[in-house]
């Protein structure tokens, strides 16, 4: 995830760490990992030195807390990020080439090669499937845990094809 | 191999035959699998592969053409038809893709039916099937016929039905085949709590994502077993990769 996470946080309203964290945790469910205080807290000062955000006067009762607040390049910057429609891709030409270089210099047997990395998929899949019963139904943890079972699903269905494909291949030899 | 004591299913070189002569069909071949109490088992493979036919042997449905399958301690090939019908009525509970459940009886009535079929007095097969719908979450759903009921709601008072005499083992064929995810994910959620109960369950399925709620999951093709992949222990922390820091 990009820093600009936070800074859209920050567009709701001025906020210190502690308080990000936290709703970022909700946001995320088990997926937020142990992201900690101390690491939000890195990434706002980095965002403060590029004049994304600044520091703004804490409220009186929590006074020990840094409170920072988008500046109008931080503003601007969320906005780009709202409107970008780049997306994430899973590196699929990665795995396809380790089989065929493993094919072509006989480094390994691809079909065994999937089925290693198949079993790693299913006990990922298995993880999140576990985490999505455990989650408070229509969370937004459970939303995002949706969509990665979906998209494990996706990657399996890509290793079956792949499986067959190299198992005609290595007969056909 | 000895036989393990907490095995609910065991068995060695199993083969199941159809047909003779130049229209045999060999459906199973050289099975061998250990099922112990409380595991869940995922078998996955192709249609035609024999899956559904290793769960009916299990379930004492057809009977082994050659192997050694022993199930709740009993030796299948060795029993009587009539121990055979005894032992898939105390030993096992079954679970349809299409849910089987008799039309004209209700939710309540449909899981008391074994209980009463297997000899318990009137009163205690309603307690029993009260006891299990509340369990499956539809107690306020006891009275209605199936075809009031929703796909993912017949599954679940079919999973009551399953549990109704305490089975040994519960053998569920594609008990998601025919939901919506939506539906599906309900009888997943349901699944996965009993087998946390301590509830032992052998799944042919093709969704990995009821496989993979197995602790165990067995790909077949061709009558045989090609893959086994353990999915318990090892396997924690990946879940926080799928939301990594750029900083």
């Amino acid at each position: 995830m990009q820093q600009e996470v936070v800074l859209a946080m920050l567009a709701k309203e001025p906020s210190h760490g502690y308080e990000l964290r936290t709703r970022l945790a909700r946001a995320l469910g088990p997926v937020a990992g142990d992201m900690s205080e101390a690491q939000m807290y890195v990434s706002l000062t980095r965002l403060e030195k590029g004049g994304f955000v600044a520091r703004v006067d804490a409220p009186a009762q929590r006074s020990d807390r840094k409170v920072y607040a988008l500046t109008p390049a931080g503003q601007e910057r969320v906005t780009e990020w709202m409107s970008d429609v780049s997306w994430p891709r899973p590196d699929l030409a990665e795995f396809h080439m380790k089989l065929i270089a493993a094919a072509q210099a006989g480094l390994a047997d691809p079909v065994s090669l999937i089925d290693a990395q198949r079993r790693d998929l299913l006990r990922r899949l298995r993880e999140v499937g576990l985490a999505v019963m455990e989650e408070e139904k229509d969370s937004d943890a459970a939303l995002l845990l949706e969509g990665i079972v979906l998209r494990l699903q996706a990657d399996l269905r890509w290793l079956h094809a792949c499986e067959s494909a190299w198992t005609k291949r290595g007969t056909r030899k | 191999m000895s036989d393990s004591p907490t095995a609910v299913v065991h068995a060695r070189g199993l083969r199941k035959d159809y047909g003779s002569g130049d229209g045999l069909v060999r459906a199973l071949d050289a099975i061998d699998l250990d099922v112990s109490r409380g595991e869940a088992v995922a078998v996955m493979g192709p249609s035609g592969c024999g899956k559904s036919t290793l769960l009916h042997l299990i379930g004492g449905l057809d009977r082994p053409s050659a192997g050694q399958l022993s199930v709740a301690g009993q030796r299948v090939e060795e029993l009587s038809e009539r121990a055979l019908a005894y032992l898939r009525r105390d030993e096992i509970g079954f679970v349809f893709q299409t849910f089987q459940l008799m039309d004209e009886l209700t939710a309540q009535e449909n899981v008391e039916l074994p209980a009463l079929v297997a000899g318990y007095p009137p009163n205690e097969a309603r307690a029993r099937a009260t006891a299990l719908l509340e369990q499956v979450g539809l107690a306020d759903r006891a009275r209605h016929l199936p075809s009031m009921l929703s796909g993912g709601q017949r599954q679940r008072v079919a999973i009551a039905r399953a549990l109704v005499n305490d089975p040994g083992i519960v053998l569920a064929d594609e008990p998601t085949g025919n939901l919506d995810s939506a539906s599906a994910f309900e009888v997943l959620s349901l699944l996965s709590k009993l087998h946390a109960k301590g509830l032992t369950l052998v799944i042919v399925t093709h969704d990995e994502r009821i496989a993979t709620a197995a602790d165990r999951l067995i790909s077949m093709r061709d009558g045989a077993f090609i893959d086994e992949t353990r999915l318990t222990g090892g396997s924690r922390g990946t879940l926080s990769t799928f939301a990594e820091w750029q900083s």
